[in-house]
């Protein structure tokens, strides 16, 4: 493939949706057992932390340590739940299952099936993220309506991190290579990005090194929401997730031509 | 549409990975409503060269073009008239019979009740008829293939690309997909097939090239093949002296001599002075027979293994 048509921009068309039609149809075979797969591990988190680490740590900043919780275990479960998806899910679909090449014998090209995945990968983030935040507000854990922003948020958070992990799933050959970006990548952010604490908290190195990585932003937004208050900085922060989610998936899009159609 | 003009055909087509030249300038024309048969040992590159046919891959110099199109350019459109079968079968393991047909038919932009109209035909065509809510899992590899084929015709294309159609399959499973083929070739479709079946080459394609390391090395119909490039007459001997008698009577009546393994191929434009030579030789055992497509095939592709 010659370097102008590898390096292209993708072409956005609507015909990405039977695409993520297909992928929904197998969710929705097996819908039951996804959706407590997506929502049972972060509700755990929520509930056993939030109540088990609040009864020792009263407070965080103002507020009891659940309810300081509750936006992280929002933004950590959409983004396991993106990542997923686009490593294991979509490498199985690409490369073991081999429903991309059947995809692509039919008039649609790469960029219509890389867009399908990460649109669907932020799609069940959604089914991830979206619960656990209807969970808080049963538990009442919402200070104010302002916290139903925080579902136009988690779309956001899921494109992010799908984007960021299809330029992996187009490196990968085999299920093992995603052990590295779960590990060397997920793990940190979910330690350093305010999911279980405060950024506050981290020595000024970590704390600069948090800013860089797009977690961070996501709770940022989500938990200022969830407490009440509108959060400071929001262009800057989404203009962050926006950053990565375009980069990502353009990067993607190139690593895949180059995977597959050379 | 573009009816003038043939469905496909490539131009000086080269394709290299590294260092590898897999293609090595392929040019051929397809005409409408024949089948055209590919053949090749292992690695020859028929794969690859249905890869650039169909745009999945940029060839690195050469022009093809499909259904009208110069391919890959407006590979997208041309593929919306095109159909394809792999090698390797990639079908829905999660699906129905009937949602890997209505899931395929999406992809073309038919609407849901578009596509569920077409089932019901494509099921018949493909001897899968009250199959349609069975999961994949439990089709034979046969069926499998037969879907595949329907899934192949749902947009109803004028060329269809068989990579391989029956490897795997079972006689009865592999005469049946023949039927089906020949029945879509009365239909007036085009079709494109790659295979190392002789046999089914034989039967089904018009006309078919040969290739190996990259080149088509001969090109005609079956018959003009084996003509042109083979003594008509062949004599199989095997057993254990047979190398011997080979060595000291075939080579002087035979216009050509081949041996693997104990078996001596004599080719002759008339066999009447061998077989009169093994009359007296009752250890030996043999068979007199037509000179067929797999003796060009080897002749031209040697009996070397590729794997």
């Amino acid at each position: 493939m010659s370097a102008a048509n590898r390096f292209r921009l993708p072409a956005l068309t609507p015909r990405f949706v039977p695409i993520w039609r297909r992928h929904f149809l197998v969710w929705r075979r097996f819908w039951a057992q996804n959706l407590v797969g997506n929502i049972a591990d972060p509700l755990i988190y929520l509930v056993g932390f939030g109540y088990g680490i609040g009864a020792i740590v009263p407070q965080v900043g103002n507020v009891p340590y659940i309810n300081f919780i509750a936006a992280g275990s929002v933004c950590i479960a959409t983004t396991y739940a993106a990542s997923f998806e686009v490593m294991y899910s979509a490498f199985s679909r690409m490369h073991v299952q081999r429903t991309w090449d059947a995809i692509l014998a039919a008039p649609l090209t790469l960029d219509d099936i890389v867009l399908a995945e990460l649109v669907w990968a932020a799609s069940k983030a959604v089914l991830s993220g979206l619960p656990i935040l209807l969970v808080a507000g049963l538990l009442g854990l919402w200070e104010s309506p302002l916290a139903l922003w925080i579902a136009l948020l988690i779309p956001l958070v899921g494109l992010t991190f799908a984007a960021l992990g299809l330029p992996f799933t187009a490196l990968a050959h085999g299920y093992e290579f995603f052990v590295y970006y779960f590990t060397l990548l997920i793990t940190p952010m979910a330690i350093l990005c305010g999911v279980f604490f405060p950024v506050e908290q981290l020595p000024p190195t970590l704390r600069m090194i948090s800013e860089f990585l797009p977690l961070t932003h996501a709770t940022a937004l989500a938990r200022p929401l969830l407490l009440g208050s509108v959060p400071p900085a929001i262009a800057y922060h989404a203009a962050v997730l926006i950053a990565y989610t375009l980069a990502g998936f353009y990067l993607a899009v190139i690593l895949f031509r180059r995977r597959l159609q050379s | 549409m573009a009816l003038n003009g043939a469905p496909l055909s490539v131009q000086g087509l080269r394709k290299s990975y590294g260092a590898n030249e897999v293609l090595r300038g392929v040019s051929f024309s397809i005409e409408r409503g024949e089948c055209f048969g590919l053949l090749g040992p292992n690695g020859a590159g028929k794969t690859t060269t249905l890869r650039l046919c169909l745009g999945l891959a940029d060839a690195d110099g050469g022009t093809a073009r499909l259904n009208g199109l110069p391919v890959p350019e407006r590979a997208r459109e041309a593929r919306s008239r095109a159909g394809v079968v792999p090698q390797m079968d990639n079908l829905d393991p999660d699906f129905t019979v009937e949602e890997n047909l209505l899931v395929y038919g999406r992809y073309f932009g038919y609407s849901d009740a578009e596509v569920r109209s077409r089932i019901p035909q494509l099921l018949d065509f493909a001897g899968l008829a009250g199959r349609a809510d069975s999961r994949i899992q439990t089709l034979s590899g046969g069926m499998k293939r037969r879907l595949t084929l329907a899934r192949a015709l749902m947009n109803d294309p004028d060329i269809l690309f068989m990579d391989e159609p029956t490897t795997g399959l079972d006689p009865q499973a592999r005469h049946l997909i023949w039927e089906r083929l020949k029945t879509l070739l009365a239909q007036g479709k085009t079709i494109l097939l790659t295979t190392h079946f002789m046999e089914e080459a034989e039967r089904l394609c018009n006309r078919l090239a040969i290739m190996d390391h990259g080149k088509i090395i001969a090109s005609g119909s079956p018959r003009e093949l084996i003509e042109e490039h083979i003594e008509p007459e062949v004599v199989e001997v095997w057993g254990e002296t047979a190398s011997e008698w080979g060595s000291r009577h075939a080579r002087g009546l035979a216009s050509r001599v081949e041996q693997a393994g104990e078996t001596v191929f004599c080719y002759t434009a008339n066999a009447a002075p061998l077989l009169a030579s093994l009359e007296g030789a009752r250890e030996l055992r043999y068979l007199h027979r037509p000179a067929d497509l797999e003796d060009v095939f080897l002749k031209l592709t040697g009996r070397d293994l590729r794997d």
